[in-house]
């Protein structure tokens, strides 16, 4: 646009042949809304609205789901979310500080750890935690179905969580390091007291996205075979639809998750903007 | 005794060689002013005084114990020397309180109420113990830089390494630090003090010590090398330093 303007206007001032750049843009302008306008028509038009209002906001439906939608489904996927983030919070904070270790060897296995479990699906993930049981005849994970969620969900997001630590320790300016060290603190001391409590504040943004992306993963433990009362979310609103022929409870069970996801994401920007004017 | 020892101290950073051979002592009690152009190596020779950075060769020789042994234990050693830096390097998620606490008691393993006297005890005598709960971004470059002074004094240590205390600060601000130093000079402790700041050199300083080039020029008391240096490169140095006026932020 502005490269068109260039070549028109030698004398940016004076009257110009045809239309001038802010002209052109308040046609293409209007041209974008109309679009707008016809494709909402057009869908309007096409769509059977008796039977929208029958299939996808069946009120009757809908209190069918109720209270379990709540006291059962939205519970366990939080249990789920919130074991994943824990565990993946503990392994990722120790994978970061392998990665940054000055022992090679810990480097390579968590490079390596991190390579695979950020480059393969979390549903494969889970359908391997099913058939763990064939390599490990004897052990079984504690926490049944629980365990089994919290491994699955746990392993993928310390892989997620490990770079975001790093970063974040890398963050942290190289004098907090040498203040703690000249105090007289050994690595290790200065590591947890002072540097991983401020890298943790540097990465909290990402961490937030990280649990709404758990939060979404979650609705793969269905892979693992869940009971009544171990369902989740989206499984749930899956059973709920089939059980009256209608897909009112997945729009439900879609709203239920954005209850969630849409304040998360909001406290996350929130956390950047904060750390944005605060450095 | 001699509380430093140095004996030809030679620091390398990959192919560049930034100490070429100190040999140098601070007697207990003494203040040793290091001075010379930027790049001449002497915040490296403090950082090697309580290894931060590590010799390339020779010894550094501590209250007796030789921090370049590999035997020794260098958070132990550390503890008796205390660290100021010119960017203050204070913890900034922890109050002032916590900031001056946290190595007595994580590192001295000492009570809190003890941690907490000390601290005060500190902060008084920086001036500052009104700011107890404030957080580092709360202070002004020279309040930072006090309390940087408060929290390394708490450990008791030996030995005060100052590596251009008051570089950072507002010219305003730089008085105040000074002070600061001058009363703990007076007190008795043994400081080795990069810095610019030749006012502070010619009156507070024992010795000054002039550097280029990753070797020591001349070492001598401050009215003999700073106001009559006997080699050209320190005159030229001085010229530069004392004539461009007060300006001390090069």
């Amino acid at each position: 646009m502005s490269a068109v303007s260039e070549q028109e206007a030698p004398s940016p001032a004076g009257p110009r042949k045809g239309l001038s750049p802010r002209r052109k843009q308040r046609i293409s302008r209007g041209v974008q809304y109309a679009l707008l306008v016809v494709v909402v028509v057009v869908l309007a038009a096409l769509a059977d609205w008796g039977a929208i209002r029958q299939s996808f906001l069946n009120l009757d439906v809908a209190r069918e789901g109720l209270p379990d939608l709540f006291t059962v489904a939205l519970r366990n996927t939080v249990i789920y979310t919130l074991s994943g983030f824990v565990l993946g919070f503990v392994l990722g904070l120790v994978l970061a500080l392998m990665r940054l270790s000055t022992v090679a060897p810990y480097r390579w296995l968590s490079t390596i750890y991190i390579e695979i479990f950020r480059g393969l699906p979390m549903l494969l993930i889970f359908l391997m935690i099913g058939s763990l049981r064939l390599a490990f005849p004897n052990f079984d994970i504690p926490g049944g179905v629980y365990g089994n969620a919290a491994l699955g969900l746990g392993l993928v997001s310390a892989a997620y969580m490990a770079e975001n630590f790093r970063a974040g320790i890398q963050a942290v300016p190289k004098g907090q390091l040498e203040a703690a060290r000249s105090l007289g603190m050994p690595h290790m001391r200065a590591m947890v007291s002072i540097i991983i409590p401020q890298a943790i504040r540097i990465v909290l943004p990402p961490l937030t996205n990280q649990l709404v992306s758990l939060l979404k993963d979650s609705s793969l433990v269905l892979i693992l075979g869940v009971t009544a009362a171990q369902v989740e979310l989206a499984k749930f609103g899956n059973d709920q639809s089939s059980t009256f022929a209608n897909p009112t409870p997945i729009l439900v069970t879609g709203l239920t998750y954005l209850l969630i996801t849409i304040p998360l994401g909001y406290v996350a920007r929130r956390l950047e903007a904060r750390q944005g004017a605060g450095r | 005794m001699s509380t430093v020892e140095i004996s030809d101290l030679h620091k390398s950073f990959g192919r560049l060689e930034v100490l070429k051979g100190i040999d140098f002592t601070v007697e207990s009690g003494q203040v040793v002013c290091v001075i010379g152009p930027s790049g001449s190596g002497k915040s490296t020779l403090l950082r090697c005084v309580n290894l931060l950075e590590q010799p390339t060769s020779g010894k550094v020789i501590v209250d007796g114990v030789d921090l370049t042994d590999p035997d020794v234990d260098i958070d132990a050693a550390r503890r008796r020397i205390g660290m100021v830096f010119q960017q203050f390097n204070l913890f900034p998620h922890l109050t002032v309180r916590r900031n001056v606490t946290i190595a007595q008691e994580r590192v001295l393993k000492r009570r809190r109420d003890e941690c907490d006297s000390v601290a005060r005890e500190n902060l008084e005598k920086v001036g500052l113990l009104e700011k107890l709960d404030a957080y580092p971004p709360q202070l002004s470059g020279g309040q930072q830089q006090r309390v940087a002074i408060a929290r390394a004094l708490a450990m008791n240590p030996s030995l005060m390494l100052f590596d251009e205390p008051t570089s950072a600060l507002d010219p305003e601000l730089v008085g105040d630090v000074l002070s600061v130093m001058r009363q703990l000079a007076e007190d008795g402790m043994t400081m080795l003090v990069v810095t610019h700041e030749m006012g502070f050199a010619r009156e507070v300083a024992d010795r000054v010590v002039f550097m280029d080039g990753g070797v020591i020029v001349e070492d001598g008391p401050p009215e003999q090398v700073i106001a009559d240096p006997r080699h050209e490169r320190t005159r030229e140095f001085l010229r530069r330093v004392l004539h461009p006026g007060t300006d001390p932020g090069t």
